[in-house]
């Protein structure tokens, strides 16, 4: 355990040398949001019907441009291979890198979610239920990249290509993530869709960085 | 006896030996069992009472979508094998499995929208299965991407044979969660229609066609194994053996 507190802390502590990269996030997020209704007709009602697909692929789209920073910088300072050596499992480091990186990408969509929610017109009432789908659904992002990512460290640039490898494997969370939204939206329960994003984040928690460590250990062979 | 066959069958020399013998029984009964499926399905079996002729395409259908199931399981065991015991022959069969799994995918997909052109009106609807097979190809297009990514050719074959057992354990879940969906979207009222039992006239060819796939999958994968396995192994003095004395 003490090796997944030491990694957790300086990955943090190197987040927040470089607050910016926060910073981006909001932007980015906002950004995408803003743009989005001059493609189409600014109509409440179908800003309002397309609000939970465009948060979630806003996430999506985050995780994506985002998930290279996990271990590319690691790689390139020599940091990786030392922590393929080391005594610590390597599953519990890659689960504190992530936690990690979700803190400082992750957790930020979150917060930010209530003003972009604003932006698109959602009831005050549905906004718990939308931080609450995305506190659940983007670790899940993290974690399930983090195996996209770990898979493609050997190539110069992942980027179209490591879209490919992981938007399949994101399509239960965007199911579930944007059903909760909606049902909220509409003022119909959200349990149903929540549990099953719980239910997700377990299962990926538990064996994401299995399978990330053993594709670490296949990349950098 | 089983450890020893399997410990040869992971001998690449033993392995071209062994699929070349193979390859003859399975390529003819294949191609027969084949003929003889779409042959009695589209000339004898009668029409279906409400869709007349139409519903021939599923003597193609069926056995393309279960296909695509099944190579991709199949891809998911060798994977296990090749990561597990580091064997080359898995590897080459996940490498040769991808492309003719996301063939059939790619087939089912084609045939189901041809089909669903008269009967549904349309040639894409979003059901559930329909949504799923999609998925499921791009996670075959995936595998074949990283695998020709990748230079060095032995940690491309366990970095796809990797994200293949990633995919097999996510299938089941997208299948599930996709039905979910379609079913909290009730779209437009393009429902299934209601399969009645089918007829054994009409089911006997199905079956055939289907274990015909099968052995041709078998076929087809054995022969794309031979040439990844030579052209890898393209240094070795077995190689240079046997394409003298083959």
């Amino acid at each position: 355990m003490s090796g997944f507190l030491a990694m957790l802390r300086r990955d943090l502590l190197l987040l927040a040398r470089q607050r910016g990269e926060a910073v981006h996030h909001v932007l980015f997020f906002l950004l995408l949001v803003a743009l989005f209704p001059l493609g189409t007709r600014p109509a409440p009602d179908l800003l309002l019907s397309l609000a939970p697909a465009l948060m979630w692929m806003a996430a999506l789209l985050a995780a994506l441009l985002s998930l290279d920073r996990l271990f590319r910088p690691d790689l390139e300072d020599g940091t990786l291979e030392q922590l393929l050596l080391s005594r610590e499992p390597l599953a519990l480091l890659v689960l504190a890198k992530v936690a990690a990186y979700w803190l400082g990408g992750g957790l930020i969509f979150v917060l930010v979610s209530p003003l972009v929610g604003l932006l698109l017109g959602v009831p005050a009432q549905a906004i718990p239920v939308i931080m609450l789908s995305l506190l659940l659904g983007t670790p899940v992002l993290g974690l399930i990249g983090a195996i996209g990512v770990a898979l493609t460290l050997g190539l110069q640039r992942a980027g179209v290509l490591l879209s490919l490898l992981v938007f399949p494997l994101y399509v239960p969370v965007l199911i579930f993530g944007a059903g909760a939204m909606q049902a909220a939206i509409e003022g119909l329960p959200a349990a149903g869709p929540l549990y099953m994003l719980s239910g997700l984040l377990l299962l990926a928690i538990s064996l994401a960085p299995l399978a990330a460590a053993a594709a670490l250990r296949i990349s950098l062979e | 006896m089983l450890m020893r066959w399997f410990h040869q069958l992971g001998s690449p020399p033993y392995f071209q030996m062994l699929a070349r013998r193979l390859s003859p029984w399975l390529a003819v009964p294949a191609v027969l069992l084949t003929a003889w499926g779409f042959y009695a399905g589209l000339v004898h079996a009668p029409p279906d009472y409400q869709q007349g002729d139409a519903f021939r395409i599923i003597y193609v259908h069926v056995p393309a979508a279960w296909l695509s199931l099944f190579v991709y399981t199949a891809m998911a065991v060798a994977a296990v094998i090749a990561l597990v015991w580091r064997m080359k022959v898995a590897e080459a069969f996940v490498i040769a499995a991808a492309p003719i799994g996301a063939s059939f995918t790619f087939l089912a997909l084609v045939t189901g929208s041809i089909w669903g052109k008269p009967m549904w009106g349309t040639w894409w609807v979003w059901d559930a299965r329909l949504t799923s097979e999609l998925i499921l190809l791009f996670l075959y297009l995936g595998v074949m991407a990283l695998e020709n990514a990748i230079e060095e050719p032995r940690s491309a074959a366990r970095a796809a044979s990797l994200l293949a057992i990633v995919g097999v354990v996510n299938v089941p879940i997208i299948h599930y969660s996709v039905e979910w969906w379609n079913t909290l979207h009730q779209g437009p009222t393009v429902t299934r229609f209601d399969a009645p039992a089918i007829e054994w006239s009409m089911l006997l060819p199905l079956l055939v066609s289907a274990l015909g796939f099968t052995l041709l999958f078998a076929w087809l994968v054995l022969v794309r194994m031979r040439v990844i396995l030579l052209r890898r192994e393209a240094g070795s003095r077995w190689v240079r053996e046997w394409l003298q004395n083959p």
